[in-house]
């Protein structure tokens, strides 16, 4: 690594290798994202390195919740880029993924072997209702959280029926809605 | 053609699935009806295989779905379609974090989109539901056995003690119920 400057000097510079590792341990060893991650982030990145404080790492996550894309690539993204700009967000960010993309390959292709075999339709005709439990409980957790204005509930209403009833495409229910919190805002203060 | 293809419709997920992995769901249930990439059934399987495997959902999700629309290297190109708006987003903003975060028209623009993702998630659930609780036979009239496993896990997942294990369990043991009960 070709050092570029001496203002960093009392600060060991953070490696793109160190980035790429910590991450990659932080993709494989957390099970379903979002804030099942926050443990495994403070630790490598509070407690084994100097990278960001508790309370740095709390900002990410409440900003990532407002920026499109998954929760744990855009923690990465931000760390990535404070240590080491634009590449080192790049770095941390395949990072973070690799260990997805090495395991979900094994297991597609397996199930695509195994596919006809009479148990394993079986079994998943059991794990899609397991699957239906748990986005229903996450549904109810969501709905908990994120509706606790009249307007919300008329939002949610309105997007889950324009989904099913209308078959209408995410993108236009995203925008509008995004379109809709910022005009009720703005009314909301001119009043 | 067809990577570009899953370019686009997984970097549109990525920029506009807002508020975490589940999020990016009714996008992938929305691609089943414009392409024969995989089915709302695999779809189903491949959410239960994101949530028992190491590593975000989203991420699980979309690598699973280019492998399943175009072999490894479709897994590859929506895996990283899906996160370069999110890379692009945050290198943009993370200069000006709190004015970001601070600003009057994010905030209300995020009032209205956290309560439409809820929306589409739950959209999503409900297409889920059908396929798992009819079975075999798409769209077909209710299983009573997958009723009865729905209802029985539903209670399961709520109760005190239980609600703390980890996914997987209640997956392995929906495995082991389905054949079992040859459901």
């Amino acid at each position: 690594m070709p050092i570029k400057n001496n203002m960093d000097m009392k600060d060991k510079k953070t490696t793109y290798f160190d980035l790429f590792a910590s991450f990659f341990r932080i993709g494989l060893f957390t099970f379903g994202g979002g804030y099942a991650m926050l443990p495994m982030l403070e630790r490598e990145c509070v407690e084994s390195h100097d990278w960001a404080t508790r309370d740095e790492i709390l900002d990410y996550f409440a900003i990532a919740q407002c920026t499109p894309g998954v929760i744990a690539v855009n923690t990465a993204t931000f760390i990535g880029s404070k240590e080491r700009g634009a590449l080192g967000a790049a770095i941390a960010t395949l990072g973070v993924i690799c260990p997805s993309i090495i395991i979900i390959l094994i297991i597609a292709s397996l199930i695509t072997s195994f596919a006809s075999l009479p148990a394993v339709g079986y079994a998943f005709n059991g794990i899609r209702v397991a699957v239906a439990v748990l986005i229903l409980n996450a549904v109810i957790k969501l709905v908990k959280s994120n509706l606790r204005r009249p307007v919300s509930v008329v939002i949610c209403v309105i997007a889950c029926a324009a989904s099913i009833l209308f078959d209408l495409s995410p993108v236009i229910i995203v925008l509008s809605a995004g379109a809709a919190g910022i005009a009720y805002g703005y009314f909301g203060r001119r009043r | 053609m067809i990577y570009l293809q899953l370019f686009y419709e997984f970097f549109k997920t990525g920029l506009f699935a807002v508020g975490g992995g589940l999020a990016t769901i009714p996008f992938l249930s929305a691609m089943t009806d414009k392409y024969t990439w995989f089915t709302k059934a695999q779809l189903a399987d491949m959410i239960a295989v994101a949530e028992s495997t190491p590593g975000p959902i989203g991420v699980n999700t979309a690598t699973f779905a280019g492998y399943n629309a175009a072999g490894i290297p479709g897994a590859i190109i929506a895996t990283l379609s899906l996160v370069l708006p999110s890379y692009i987003v945050i290198l943009a903003i993370s200069r000006a974090l709190h004015k970001f975060r601070d600003n009057i028209y994010v905030n209300d623009a995020f009032g209205g989109l956290r309560p439409a993702a809820t929306g589409l998630i739950a959209a999503a659930c409900y297409s889920v539901m059908i396929i798992a609780l009819s079975g075999t036979t798409l769209f077909g009239c209710i299983d009573l056995r997958h009723l009865i496993l729905f209802a029985l896990l539903l209670i399961a997942t709520n109760i005190k003690r239980l609600k703390k294990l980890h996914p997987i369990v209640f997956i392995a043991v929906s495995a082991a119920a389905g054949i079992a009960f040859r459901l």
